[in-house]
Order: C-alpha cells, then structure tokens, then sequence
C-alpha cells in the first residue's frame, strides 16, 4: 500500500469517520468549497455535503458553542480552527463551558476542535504557535499531538469516537512532511497512550510532536558518540501517560524533556513535577528542558530558528545530562 | 402587541396569539408567575437562615417576561435560561423542590452539589426530557451553545425551536454577537430574548450600549426583530409566540426584547445604591407584572378574588410541601467529588495526601537508595 502524508492521513480518518457515523460533522472557516486552508478537509464537501460539511463566519466562539450544543443533542462536531492560534478566541467557551459540562451537568460532549499547530515555517507570531499547555490546565479536556502520519489517521478516529472534548493539535511542519503507510483496518490509536519512538539505555527524551523527529536526529547523532538515547512520544498530553514516563527514567535514571512551545508554564515543567514525585530516588541527575524561549515567534528564520529548540540543543542537553 | 421597530416587517396582523388561549391556560400563566414569586420569598428565608449556601438571586419584577415567553414553546423545545428566568424553568418542568434543593447544595440536587442557584437542566431525547438546558456564568454563552442545539434540530429535521435568553449585559459579549449570527446565516429555528431590565449588575442599559433598544440589532443581523413590555405577561406571550412560529416554519432566528426592570440587586448582597432614589418603588407601585395580570383576569375574564385567593394558597401549600421535602435532603458524599469530569476514566484518583501518605510517598523509593545505580542494581 502506498504512503500517505501527515495531512492525509488526517483526512482519511475524517472521511472514514464520517462514512462511519452520520453524527460526525465538520464546521470551520473555509472549510468545505475551498478544503480548508492547507486542504485537510478537500473533498469532504463534495461527499458529505453542506449539512455535513459547514463553512462558517469567522467567530471562534460560536463554532466551539455550537459544537457543544450540537454535541449535547448526540452529534460528534469536528471543528477547524483555521490556525490553532485562533483557540485563544475560544479559551472560555473551551475552559468554561465544553469542559465543565460533563462534570457541573451531566452534558455529553462528545467533540474536536482541531487546527494546523506549530512553528518552523516562517509563520510569524500568529500563525505557529502551539498552545497545548494553556488548555493543559482545565481539567475536562483532552488533547493529543500527533508526530507520525499513522498516528495522526489513528488518533483523531480515537478523538472522534471519544465521548469528551479532544483538542487535537495538527503539526504544519509535518503535515507534508512525513508519510507512513496506514495500518490495515480500522485503525485507532488509544487516547493517553504514548509510544517508544526509539529504545535507549542511557538518556530518555521524553517529547511529542515535531520535536519527536529532532530527537531522533540527535538519537541517531549521540550515537555515533556510543550515547544510547530512548526516545518517547506521547502523542496525548492530556491524559498522559505516566507510566510510559516512569518507566524509561526507572530505566535510563536520566530524563531531557522536549518540546517546540515555550518553556515557562510548559509541559516540561509538568512532568518534571510528576517525576520528580515518583521517580526522584531514580533520577541520577536533574531532570532538563529543551524548549521554545518565552519569546513570541518572530518570522525572519534566523530569529525563529533561533528561538525554537534545534536538534544540536537537544545533542548538548543529552551531552550535559550523561555528563552530570 | 408587538411593535416592531424600523426596517422589520410586522408578522402579525389581526388576533392576538394569547387570545388563542383557554381561561385555564390563563390562570395557568398567573400561577407560574406567583410560584416564582413565593418560591423566591421562601429562598430569601432559607437565604437568611444560611440554608442557601451561595448567593440568591431575585426575579421580582420580571416574572411575567420569564413566563409568558417560555410559554409559547411547546415540550419538545429546548430552552436555555439566565439567572432572572426561574419562571421560564418552571413552564418548563423543573420543580420547587429541585430549586430548593439546588439552593441548598444538597447530594440529590439536580447537579448533586456541584453547581450553584438554578444552574441546572434536563436536555436529550424529544418527548422524554423536560428540554432546558442549565446556563453557565460567563454571560452570552449560551448564545452559541443554542445555535449548536438548534443546527441539531435542522440537520435531523426534526419539528423544534430553541429559545435561549440573555439580559442587556449580554448582549454586549462576543459569543452574543458570533453565536446570533452564526445561527442566522444557518437559518437555525432559534428566538434569542433580550431581557432589558435596565441593569447589569450595576450598569445600566445606557452604559452598555449605545443603541436605543436592543430590538435594533435585529435589523444587523438580518433577523426578524420584535418587541413587547416584558412586564405585560400576554403581550410577552405574543411576541415570543410569534417569534417561535417564525422559527418553526423555518424562517430563521428572531431577536425579541422584552422590556422589564429589575427590581432587587443583581444578589441578594447587592444594596442596589447606584439605583435612583425612588425608582425601583415607582416600578413597584405601577408596573409590578403579577398585579397588573390579576386586574386583567378580573376585568377581562371575570376571574373573581376567591379563585385567586385558591391559587395563592395551593402555591403556599406545593412550597411548603417542597422545602419540607428539600431540608431532608443530605449533604453529598465527599467522595463524589472526584466522579465524572470524563466519561473516561470515570474517577479521579484522591492526591496522594489524601490517601495512605506514608505509602504514597515512600512507597516508591529506589531500593538501593540514592547513587548511581543502573536499574537492575548494578553499581556504575
């Protein structure tokens, strides 16, 4: 079978879901005549048709209401944020409202909110952002970060089955970038589950999204300096997957966190709290980031590969750590 | 009736909608309206005893404008409150004794201690459920949540309005503005009530908006715009009735002001000293809703001062009856606390110093003890 992109894959699980299960529907901007911005949901329209496939006005907020109320009525709403830095638009709708209901009232609301996440592509300070750790915060939500196209297809399946709000975080850099060969079947990736990306025995980096792919690099670069890297992918941070974290600090004693969002308030600085309540006695040496700076994304490259972490900050990190 | 204002066509010409209405469904209008009015009353006792254990929050006043309003859905619409329309929740099914129990933070309240005041619902199948929707207190949410509701309704075709109301505030919010337009350009069968009542919390109307009445936003948003004093509790029946016939039939979203006035604080707490002096007796004196109905259902339908009497004290008697039933009620278990933020896992875990801290916090240790030790406990 032929490789398919990040991209596709992504759409492919849409297609199949909504093939699947008439509830599920798409709202968005641009998203039905034209496909979407980066032409994720192409074709949908023409299959699905306008009751199915909904261009709507620019407003945030009453994409992400609408969901809910949608949702509570039994439908399985996938909403497009045309630019993942646009939630903020929605941030109480999601906080308030979507991610309370189950808990204050009982309201199923079974939905995703979707959208292109993430920098490395000359975007500037509103169009790359990656604001997964601002929703991190409420409890009620669930959000997955894909790296692999496989992933990508299999996890927003598992996002749309779920019966809670998955915020699911689509990376631009790799939407065309990487291509897998999809599983056979009906291929669901469990939500809250994370992944070795590579077995090592001396550093574990622990990381999700397109920093996945900049360990590696450095994984295949500190090798050749007989530096065995074990590297993880969460692919869902909200739940996380503890026990994938504890286990390869019980088993390397020495833990890089990664990720391309900023530092200050960041994932990292959470599992560094979670390891360091359960596997301190494990840990031979202080648990490091490797992260964005606090800084908006500048556009010039020079500026924004400056600020965004590199796969040498990444080889220097794990240098520091085997070194401690 | 209903006056429309400039640039909206009038939709109704000749009968009143409320003539339409038997005398039993009259009176019916005068008992939710003083049921509101008395199981406030009684809220402000319990309030004062310290049984309500949040803030309470008054409708006095208003009761016609939630009533009459709600009045025109039929059971299978779905209607989404704000926190002056217990009214229109009692039309809709919820009952005193829910109202009573949610006040007081009781274990089988409706939200079972979770949520606060009338912050409460009962949405889902048509024909099953009683179909209001329990509000949230950032205001003008439930705006976009209703489109959503009713863009269910349209895609399913399936014969339902719903209403949702907002006060003046409200409409100064974004998720007003996005989730009204939105629900017009998708033509959802959606009634948007814009309760004027000449406050939010202590702001008054002429500091919330510019526009002279709210009714003129109708016109922007391409809606069917439509207006009544809310405090006229058949003229509210009318023009909300209007406004979900329009609905219904299809044609899209209607605005409907109803122009009242709040007559306590926002809460129970607030000592109202922003209101001129004078006004909010003037209101009482000569436009309180509920005496103004009892003169018409003298005067119009001949209804005589022992039958009014006879509902008076059959509602003293259910509220009674209700908080008698309330104050049984239990506290809730604390550990329901940690169940259901997710369907998936189902609980929350206690934090560890909530559960045997000795084991949760040592229970962990490397064996071998702090070093450089390999995890099969070979020395480096």
């Amino acid at each position: 079978m032929a490789e398919i992109t990040y991209l596709e894959a992504i759409r492919e699980a849409l297609f199949e879901e909504m093939e699947r299960d008439r509830n599920v529907f798409c709202m968005g901007q641009d998203i039905g005549a034209f496909g979407g911005a980066f032409k994720v949901t192409e074709g949908l329209l023409a299959r699905f048709g306008e009751q199915r496939v909904i261009d709507s006005p620019i407003s945030e907020i009453a994409l992400v209401g609408a969901a809910a109320g949608a949702a509570h009525m039994g439908l399985r709403p996938v909403v497009e944020m045309q630019f993942i830095d646009f939630i903020a638009n929605a941030y109480d709708m999601l906080t308030n409202y979507v991610a309370t209901a189950r808990y204050r009232a009982f309201l199923p609301c079974p939905m995703v909110v979707r959208g292109p996440s993430g920098g490395y592509v000359r975007g500037g300070p509103f169009h790359s952002q990656n604001p997964e750790a601002g929703f991190l915060h409420t409890p009620g939500l669930k959000i997955v970060y894909p790296s692999t196209a496989a992933d990508a297809k299999g996890l927003m399946k598992a996002a749309v089955r779920d019966d809670d709000c998955v915020l699911f975080f689509e990376h631009k850099y790799l939407y065309r970038r990487v291509k897998d060969v999809m599983p056979d079947g009906d291929h669901v990736v469990p939500i809250g589950q994370a992944r070795v990306a590579r077995e090592g025995s001396d550093v574990s980096i622990v990381t999700y999204a397109s920093t996945v792919w900049k360990a590696l690099e450095a994984a295949d670069l500190l090798a050749a300096e007989s530096i065995s890297v074990e590297v993880i992918d969460l692919r869902s941070l909200a739940p996380m997957d503890d026990e994938a974290i504890f286990r390869t600090v019980k088993k390397t004693n020495r833990l890089l966190i990664v990720h391309e969002d900023t530092r200050t308030g960041g994932m990292a600085g959470e599992i560094t709290a979670r390891v360091n309540e359960t596997c301190f006695e494990w840990l031979d040496a202080p648990v490091l980031r490797v992260t964005a700076a606090d800084i908006p994304l500048p556009y010039a490259p020079a500026l924004e590969d400056y600020v965004l972490p590199q796969t040498a900050d990444i080889v220097r990190a794990v240098r520091r750590l085997t070194a401690y | 009736m209903a006056k429309s204002r400039p640039g909206r066509v009038m939709p109704v010409s000749g009968a009143r909608p409320s003539d339409a209405l038997s005398r039993a469904q009259k009176l019916e209008l005068y008992y939710w309206m003083k049921l509101t009015r008395q199981l406030e009353e009684r809220l402000v006792n319990l309030y004062r005893q310290t049984k309500v254990v949040g803030g309470l929050f008054r409708s006095l006043g208003q009761e016609a404008d939630a009533v009459g309003s709600c009045f025109a859905l039929e059971q299978r619409d779905v209607m989404s409150p704000l926190i002056r329309n217990l009214g229109a929740m009692l039309v809709k099914g919820a009952t005193p004794v829910e109202v009573l129990k949610q006040y007081m933070a009781k274990a089988d309240s409706p939200t079972r201690g979770r949520e606060l005041n009338i912050h409460f619902g009962d949405i889902g199948e048509a024909g099953v459920t009683r179909g209001f929707l329990g509000q949230i207190s950032p205001l003008g949410d439930m705006v976009p949540v209703m489109t959503g509701v009713t863009m269910s309704f349209k895609m399913r075709g399936e014969d339902r309005v719903g209403l949702v109301y907002v006060g003046d505030g409200a409409t100064s919010t974004g998720a007003f503005h996005e989730g009204i337009n939105f629900a017009a350009v998708q033509k959802c069968p959606l009634v948007v009530v814009v309760e004027n009542n000449g406050y939010a919390y202590s702001t008054p109307t002429h500091k919330q908006s510019a526009a002279k009445f709210f009714v003129d936003k109708a016109i922007g948003y391409g809606v069917l715009g439509l207006q009544a004093d809310g405090n006229d509790v058949l003229a509210t029946y009318d023009v909300t009735k209007t406004a979900v016939d329009h609905a219904r039939a299809g044609h899209g979203v209607a605005l409907v002001e109803l122009i009242t006035y709040r007559r306590k604080g926002h809460a129970e707490h607030d000592n109202q000293s922003y209101v001129p002096a004078g006004e909010i007796e003037q209101w009482a004196a000569e436009n309180d809703p509920i005496d103004r109905y009892a003169q018409v259902l003298r005067s119009d339908l001949g209804v005589s001062g022992s039958e009014i009497a006879a509902i008076d004290a059959r509602i003293l008697r259910e509220i009674d009856e209700a908080t008698d039933l309330a104050e049984l009620s239990g506290t809730p278990d604390v550990r329901e606390a940690l169940v259901g933020v997710y369907a998936e896992p189902p609980s929350e875990q206690p934090l560890w110093f909530r559960r045997d801290a000795e084991a949760d916090a040592y229970g962990q240790e490397r064996p071998e003890s702090w070093g450089t030790w390999n995890a099969d406990g070979a020395k480096r």
